[in-house]
């Protein structure tokens, strides 16, 4: 219960978000592009392969203040980057590690069991490339 | 919330509470019954409520009534209701408003004030207020125009706000005191002749008056009211729920409002500014649909303030504001589509600056398109369309605002865009505003996807407008480069920067490079060298080029090496140089490049004000990106100024604590002696801050008088080429130079307000170009 209270009062302080539904090919410069419409950045940091170290779909984005993330939750959460509907949420901080794919194949865990064609995200899913 | 807290006892006025919030703010919206029979079942339920909840009642109706305008015939309705069922309520309900207003004047919300003053007067139609009392207060109202030494913008506030609630409440004010009515008219009339208009061509979208003039809009809410007057007071766009209940409301007994006197005009006092009236479209836009209302007729002023409104009141939810504007009644009488998108339109170009974040209108007019599919997205290609036409005589700042609207909105579709229909900007110079447009456009959309995307989304012919693709220039790449100076420095760095050098190996390296400006090396230290700056800064950001994140990796890690060799005034300057040397196909990376400099203080702003003036620049100077730069430097030193002024007030506020507590009887020997310890540090910190707090003002002042004399210089050389070679002054550079000039007043008008005395006497002479001082002028006079 500690924690989930923590967990809470982390978010909603918190000036970082968590962006989902990239497509691997998705660059750093785009998404400052983008998120730089509500404010200024203070980092970015691309969600990562855990073994191919390279862009698996998500990222982080954190501003300088709490304001300018609420207006990305408003404005750009929801509409399209590279032709694809991204999707934001709050993030409790970036710590070391979590810019890791937690998937077993190394990206993240939504790719390992998709069962549909998605181009810009490897093509199918894991399991079913395995297949 | 999330602190534990005593468990609420589940009480029933709590609930009761909360209901009766809800029952008053949703009354009004879509239901299955009438509006009409929903007021009237509200009535009975409040009336009911009213010996044990009356002032919760009494606020929850003060506040729709400030923060619900587009719903104030609904709510004044309900009112005249219970009025009628309470008359000693009612009484209570106008002293409450009387003292909100009052409040709101206080402490300068004179929008919301303006809600407060129509509702207050179309309580006069629903019999809770006598139309005498109101007519005085508005003689009140207008008496304040013969105040002596104030504002312009205060009388046009009180002026504003009587004649914007005449749409309401002029037939019933009229027919009960058509005398006293037509002497504030014609006192209105005298005061709308005399007062000055120098502000007006700052705040104007187009230079130009055709099709549709811009303009100032108390003179265009005035020809509004003529022209309702004229029609003999006839309004038929407003919904008024009261008409139904006239054989009740009738019955009524009114009051009469305490008399009103303005509060008076102090330093504290901010009013707002002056506006010009956006108009993009008329009756001829629309050929097949419902007739618009003209220009000058009040439906057209009544309808623009319910969707303003409405924004207001939803921006903050983009569906539910794209929900609600579309459902905004009258919709097969007028046509909505157009209303809403000049609306829009109005915000977003709106000078000084939107009342909102511009993101925010990009999005809404998505989620129009996505309510309204079948017709919202023609209506928006139409007006894409006239604003291109229109590019020639648009202001620069609104300009910039259309490029990150049409970008970012083309991002989500695909960047489908009949982009042929524009090829008559082909065959003008490019510097001319719609080659210009669409090149600064097809720029922001490549930075929403890539290089390809953009050539492969445009017709061949629209190549020489296609932006240039975003790599590095590294002067000692190439072995032919072998000749230049400091080429061998540079292949040496490179190696062992890859073998990841430190700070001390780089500048040991470094210690070889001849100074070009120096014939002996009398002095150890590293004093300015420009050859030094450029093979370190170009191998730099040349290993670091894959990324931001590379770039600014690199930045921090060399950044004791960055802040020595950029230690002096012409150092920062070297680095701003070379940066953009090597990054000047890639706009993006100079900016947050410039941004990471300035925020680790490599160099500081005023380095960057000077590099965008500067002669190497000068092929740059009307980019967008430019102009991107220099605002976002100016915040980042305008918010730091007040970063620091917030600790020095924060830590004063700890002193201040610290006393009281020492002050309050407390024997506690211990306490005082630790808080007698903590005292001196406290003080020497609020010193520290202090002084960091002057210097930064400091430092704030000394940015703008830069930019403000560089402009002044490069404008004064223009005209006095033009003049002495006999050629026209109005080039597209000259308009883009004087415009940019009048944005950096606008854009930053609060902190330049302080600087007053210094501009007129330093900068802004009687001596200067009548130019170049139009614009001061027209700035001293938005507050004047």
């Amino acid at each position: 219960q500690g924690t989930r209270y923590d967990q809470e009062r982390l978010l909603r302080k918190s000036c970082t978000l968590y962006v989902g539904n990239l497509s691997f090919y998705t660059t750093e410069e785009q998404i400052h592009e983008l998120f730089g419409k509500s404010g200024d950045i203070k980092k970015v940091i691309m969600g990562l392969d855990k073994v191919k170290k390279t862009a698996c779909g998500f990222c982080f984005v954190e501003y300088y203040a709490r304001a300018d993330a609420e207006n990305a939750m408003r404005y750009i959460n929801g509409t399209r980057l590279d032709d694809r509907i991204i999707r934001t949420d709050w993030d409790a901080g970036f710590k070391e590690g979590r810019q890791y794919g937690r998937g077993r194949s190394g990206g993240q865990v939504r790719d390992e069991y998709r069962q549909d064609y998605d181009a810009g995200r490897g093509g199918y899913g894991k399991t079913v490339q395995c297949q | 919330a999330g602190q534990p807290h005593k468990r609420r006892r589940t009480s029933e006025p709590s609930e009761i509470e909360e209901r009766l919030e809800s029952l008053i703010c949703r009354v009004g919206e879509k239901s299955n019954s009438s509006l009409e029979s929903n007021l009237e079942g509200l009535a009975g339920v409040l009336e009911a409520d009213l010996p044990n909840y009356k002032s919760k009642i009494l606020r929850i109706l003060c506040t729709v009534a400030r923060l619900l305008p587009e719903k104030l015939t609904v709510y004044t309705t309900l009112v005249g209701l219970l009025n009628a069922r309470n008359y000693n309520f009612g009484g209570e309900f106008v002293e409450a408003m009387i003292r909100q207003l009052k409040e709101c004047l206080k402490v300068n919300m004179y929008n919301e004030a303006v809600h407060l003053v129509r509702f207050l007067s179309d309580l006069v139609n629903c019999h809770v207020i006598a139309a005498p009392s109101m007519v005085a207060m508005f003689e009140n109202f207008v008496s304040v125009t013969q105040e002596e030494d104030v504002p312009q913008v205060r009388c046009d506030w009180y002026m504003f706000a009587f004649l914007s609630s005449l749409p309401w409440v002029g037939k019933e004010l009229y027919e009960k005191k058509d005398a006293e009515m037509d002497r504030l008219l014609s006192q209105t009339e005298s005061y709308l002749k005399r007062r000055q208009k120098i502000h007006v061509p700052m705040l104007q979208v187009w230079t130009a008056d055709k099709p549709h003039p811009q303009e100032e809009y108390l003179d265009c809410l005035w020809s509004q009211i003529q022209k309702l007057k004229k029609d003999r007071w006839q309004e038929r766009h407003i919904l008024r729920p009261y008409l139904a209940f006239d054989s009740i409301l009738c019955e009524a007994l009114q009051h009469n409002l305490p008399p009103f006197t303005p509060p008076p005009h102090t330093e504290d006092s901010v009013y707002p500014m002056p506006r010009v009236i956006f108009r993009m479209f008329d009756y001829t836009d629309d050929p097949e649909g419902p007739v618009m209302p003209g220009s000058h007729s009040v439906e057209r002023f009544v309808i623009e303030e319910n969707l303003h409104c409405i924004i207001k009141s939803h921006w903050k939810e983009r569906k539910t504001c794209a929900a609600q504007l579309l459902s905004y009644p009258g919709n097969n009488k007028i046509p909505l589509n157009y209303h809403i998108v000049e609306v829009i339109f109005a915000e977003l170009f709106q000078l000084p600056s939107p009342p909102h974040i511009e993101v925010m209108y990009t999005t809404l007019l998505i989620e129009l398109c996505k309510l309204q599919p079948g017709s919202l997205p023609q209506v928006l290609a139409q007006a894409t369309e006239m604003l291109y036409m229109r590019l020639d005589t648009m202001n620069t700042t609104c300009v910039d605002r259309f490029i990150n609207w049409f970008s970012h909105h083309l991002s989500n579709f695909q960047f489908r865009w009949s982009w042929e229909d524009w090829s008559d900007c082909l065959t003008q110079d490019l510097e001319k505003p719609k080659p210009k447009f669409v090149r600064e456009v097809l720029e922001k959309c490549m930075r929403l996807s890539y290089h390809q995307r953009i050539i492969d989304i445009v017709p061949a012919s629209f190549s020489v407008l296609s932006p240039a693709n975003p790599v590095c220039i590294y002067k000692y790449g190439d072995e032919s480069n072998r000749s230049l100076p400091g080429y061998t420095v540079a292949l040496c760095l490179t190696i062992a920067i890859k073998n990841k050098a430190s700070n001390d190996e780089i500048f040991s390296i470094l210690k070889d490079v001849p100074n070009p400006n120096q014939d002996d090396d009398d002095d150890e230290g590293f004093t300015f060298n420009p050859l030094k700056i450029e093979v370190f800064v170009q191998t730099l950001l040349h290993l670091a080029a894959k990324s931001f994140s590379h770039s600014f990796s690199a930045l921090a890690k060399f950044h004791e090496v960055f802040k020595t060799l950029a230690e002096s005034d012409e150092g920062k300057l070297h680095v701003l140089r070379v940066v953009y040397e090597v990054w000047k196909n890639h706009p993006q990376m100079i900016a947050v490049l410039v941004d990471k400099m300035i925020r680790t203080q490599i160099v500081d702003c005023a380095a960057v004000a000077n590099w965008i003036f500067s002669s190497e620049l000068a092929h740059d100077f009307t980019r967008f990106y430019i102009w991107e730069i220099l605002h976002s430097t100016i915040r980042k030193m305008n918010k730091h100024v007040l970063k620091i002024h917030k600790e020095l007030e924060e830590t004063k506020a700890r002193l201040a604590r610290q006393h009281k507590r020492r002050d309050s009887d407390d024997d506690d020997d211990d306490d005082d002696r630790s808080s007698d310890r903590e005292d001196g540090p406290l003080e020497e910190q609020i010193e520290r801050l202090q002084e960091k707090v002057e210097s930064a003002q400091s430092e704030q002042k000394n940015l703008f008088l830069v930019i403000f004399q560089r402009f002044i210089m490069l404008l004064t050389e223009h005209l006095v080429r033009c003049e002495t070679g006999g050629i026209d002054v109005f080039t597209p550079w000259y308009k883009s130079c004087i415009e940019r000039l009048q944005q950096i007043f606008l854009q930053h008008h609060q902190i330049i307000q302080q600087y007053m005395v210094t501009l007129e006497n330093l900068l802004f002479t009687a001596e200067l170009d009548h130019h170049i001082l139009a614009v001061f002028q027209q700035f001293c006079a938005l507050q004047a």
